[in-house]
């Protein structure tokens, strides 16, 4: 996996909450066997017309989001199904990092990002981010304002600050066991196997009550 | 000390180790694998040259592109269908995985057969790559959907690392109503909580109305935790449920003496009367009206009593969502549920195609005939399913009532296999995710229960069914 420190790039947003894997990647490009090839069919519904050409209506496809490698959205992103295959579009299509929201609702925080869509973004080496409300109102509106915006994410010292005349930077939360995953590029699997002695004796004492 | 959880509970059982960054290497007790999300991960296997450490504990079976209709089942018209259903009959022998294949009496929706073959019993770790893999919990068991990379991670392992999500109890109190099922309790949850409500906590279902749920039921309402952002839902393990395990032909569950021991660890599964749970929510289940939805996520949802909502009056939805969801479902603000014309029925998928959804759809329509204007499709969850069902002559009242009956499959609920919705095309669906496109680009999804189905399906439109006379 490649690791992940710093990057710089364009700004693309998507003002949509509650993004689900179905519309990261529509069904029909589930059957492929392969693990690439993906990043064309990314927002596919949304994405093309019924005549297969760019909707020019859709967000992304504007001008200046092109070469885009940093995703902002709103809420939830990444909801539904287990997929993949929809990190790897995502991943795929250009993007190194994702922003989105969490939120207080009900005394609590709902974080930006579905939970299985977050753990398939660690594996792939994409970074999310969360930011609060306002300071991702703020990323859209100034990527609104200044056509082509960019911005550098620098994991290691967790920010992420929007080039501008006058920078502006956020500071955001990373749980420490997956900033270290991100930034070493870490085989989780080769990782794993070095406790292969702890797996062999636990499965000695251990019943999983499967008739044999 | 404070007293353990359900989850907490089997979660211990389970660690192998707590690795120095806080997260723990949690081993795995049942590996589902189904052909849409695993080629990836066998061939990532191949690639490093990796074993399937513990294939016994591995079960697999097609059930996302195979079509539903008897000419077209054992020949998968679509070559890229056909390759996806090859490389997993290929992986599974090169691997030595035991595989339900479609011609076996076994075959049917992953999350429909573990129960009925006792792959699913209490007291587990199951994982699948498939976010429905909740459904299990329903056996008092932790069980949660994985990505591609984490399915070759517990092929490779047999364990995944975790870090300990948080725990949510949501106590059901009181009985349903006549005609209110398990599918009502959870869309009314979700509906509450919102859609990104359960992320970060494996929640618990208990309570005096979800006691009283069979089996089915539960493993409907645990079936869509993850629509409330939840990986896992749960119910403890009780009478209901060990004799579910105990009784039937389940030829994964333990026997005889095993069965004993095991039945003895399973009473000590529900969680203590001082347990701590991170957070709690008591819903009156005797006030819960039969739920329809709407928009484009499960939480939008209403009683079917009221009427499509104003773009500024929906909690936890911005206006342009709304706006968005309505424009996309071709509906009018103010329209009763009632009201809105329906084209086709599906009745089908993890969540509501087991053999008690189907003899309760049977029930109703019994002796009548479909609405005109509506194309119906049952679609049974698994060839036990459909062979239990013709055996008490059921798929004749489908199939009298003017119904397709169909070979067990996913099937129109995601329509990767050919049964999809055209555009705009509007489906009152016995499934769970009525996001855009889902059924199939521009088709129109309302999420309801089977018996909300069966009397839509003869009126042509959604009825109460609390009051509703055929
Ligand atoms: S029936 Fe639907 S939700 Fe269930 S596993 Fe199949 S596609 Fe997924």
């Amino acid at each position: 996996m490649e690791p992940f420190s710093t990057h710089r790039g364009i700004i693309g947003t998507l003002d949509r909450a509650n993004v689900d894997t179905d519309q990261i990647i529509p069904k029909q490009f589930l059957k492929s066997i392969k693990r690439t090839g993906f990043g064309e069919s990314l927002f596919f519904d949304w994405r093309y017309g019924d005549d297969g050409k760019p909707n020019p209506e859709f967000e992304l496809n504007q001008p200046h989001f092109q070469g885009a490698s940093i995703l902002v959205t709103r809420n939830n992103f990444g909801c539904g199904s287990s997929r993949e295959h929809a990190v790897w579009a995502v991943a795929q299509y250009g993007f190194r990092a994702v922003i989105a929201p969490w939120q207080d609702r009900n005394g609590g925080t709902v974080p930006g990002f579905a939970d299985i869509f977050r753990n398939n973004c660690v594996k792939n080496g994409i970074l999310t981010i969360e930011l609060s409300e306002p300071e991702v109102d703020q990323i859209f509106e100034f990527a609104d304002r200044f056509k082509g915006l960019e911005a550098s994410i620098n994991l290691e010292e967790q920010r992420v600050v929007l080039h501008m005349d006058e920078e502006v930077g956020y500071h955001f939360e990373i749980t420490p066991s997956v900033k270290e995953h991100l930034l070493r590029g870490l085989d989780d699997i080769a990782l794993t196997l070095e406790y292969e002695p702890n797996i062999s004796e636990f499965e000695t004492q251990h019943i999983t009550q499967l008739r044999s | 000390m404070a007293g353990k959880t359900l989850f907490e509970k089997i979660w211990d059982q389970h660690v192998v180790k707590t690795m120095p960054d806080g997260t723990v290497l949690l081993y795995i007790d049942r590996h589902l694998v189904h052909e849409v999300t695993s080629p990836q991960a066998f061939e990532g296997l191949r690639l490093a040259k990796r074993s399937v450490r513990r294939p016994d504990l591995s079960f697999a079976t097609m059930d996302h592109n195979v079509p539903t209709t008897t000419v077209d089942r054992m020949t998968i018209r679509d070559p890229i269908s056909a390759a996806q259903v090859e490389a997993l009959r290929n992986n599974c022998k090169e691997f030595g995985i035991n595989l339900f294949d479609l011609q076996s009496e076994h075959q049917g929706i992953v999350h429909i057969i573990g129960p009925e073959m006792g792959i699913t019993v209490p007291g587990l770790t199951i994982v699948c790559g498939d976010s429905h893999t909740s459904t299990h919990g329903a056996f008092g068991t932790l069980a949660f959907g994985i990505g591609t990379s984490e399915v070759e991670h517990v092929l490779a392992t047999q364990t995944l690392r975790q870090s300990t999500p948080k725990t949510f109890l949501v106590e059901y109190t009181g009985r349903l109503q006549k005609g209110v099922t398990s599918k009502d309790m959870i869309l009314k949850l979700i509906g509450l909580i919102g859609t990104a409500g359960g992320t970060g906590y494996v929640i618990e279902y208990a309570g005096e109305a979800v006691r009283a749920l069979s089996m089915e039921a539960r493993m409907t309402i645990c079936n869509m935790s993850i629509e409330g952002g939840a990986r896992a839902g749960m119910i403890a393990p009780d009478d209901t449920t060990i004799e579910y395990v105990a009784t039937g032909d389940r030829p994964f569950a333990p026997q005889g003496e095993a069965l004993e021991q095991a039945i003895e660890y399973w009473r000590g599964l529900p969680s203590d009367a001082d347990a701590k749970f991170d957070r709690t929510l008591t819903i009156e289940a005797d006030k819960i009206a039969p739920q329809v939805t709407w928009g484009t996520n499960p939480g939008m949802v209403v009683d079917v009593t009221d009427c499509v909502p104003d773009p500024h009056s929906v909690p936890g939805h911005s206006v342009r969502d709304v706006e968005q969801a309505l424009g996309y479902m071709g509906l009018t603000p103010g329209t009763p549920m009632t009201e809105i014309p329906l084209d086709t029925v599906f009745i089908g998928s993890c969540t509501n195609s087991r053999i008690e959804d189907l003899r309760k759809v049977a029930s109703i329509i019994k002796g009548r005939r479909k609405a005109d204007s509506v194309k119906v499709i049952v679609v049974p969850g698994s060839q036990q399913v459909r062979k239990q069902a013709e055996a008490e002559g059921i798929d004749k009242i489908f199939t009298d009532a003017g119904a397709e009956w169909r070979h067990a499959g996913c099937s129109m609920c995601l329509g990767m296999n050919p049964d999809q919705l055209t555009p705009g095309e509007r489906c009152a669906s016995t499934s769970n995710r009525n996001f855009e496109g889902r059924q199939g680009k521009g088709g129109r999804t309302h999420l309801v229960s089977p018996e909300m189905a069966a009397a839509a399906l003869l009126e042509g439109h959604f009825v109460d069914i609390r009051t509703w006379e055929p």
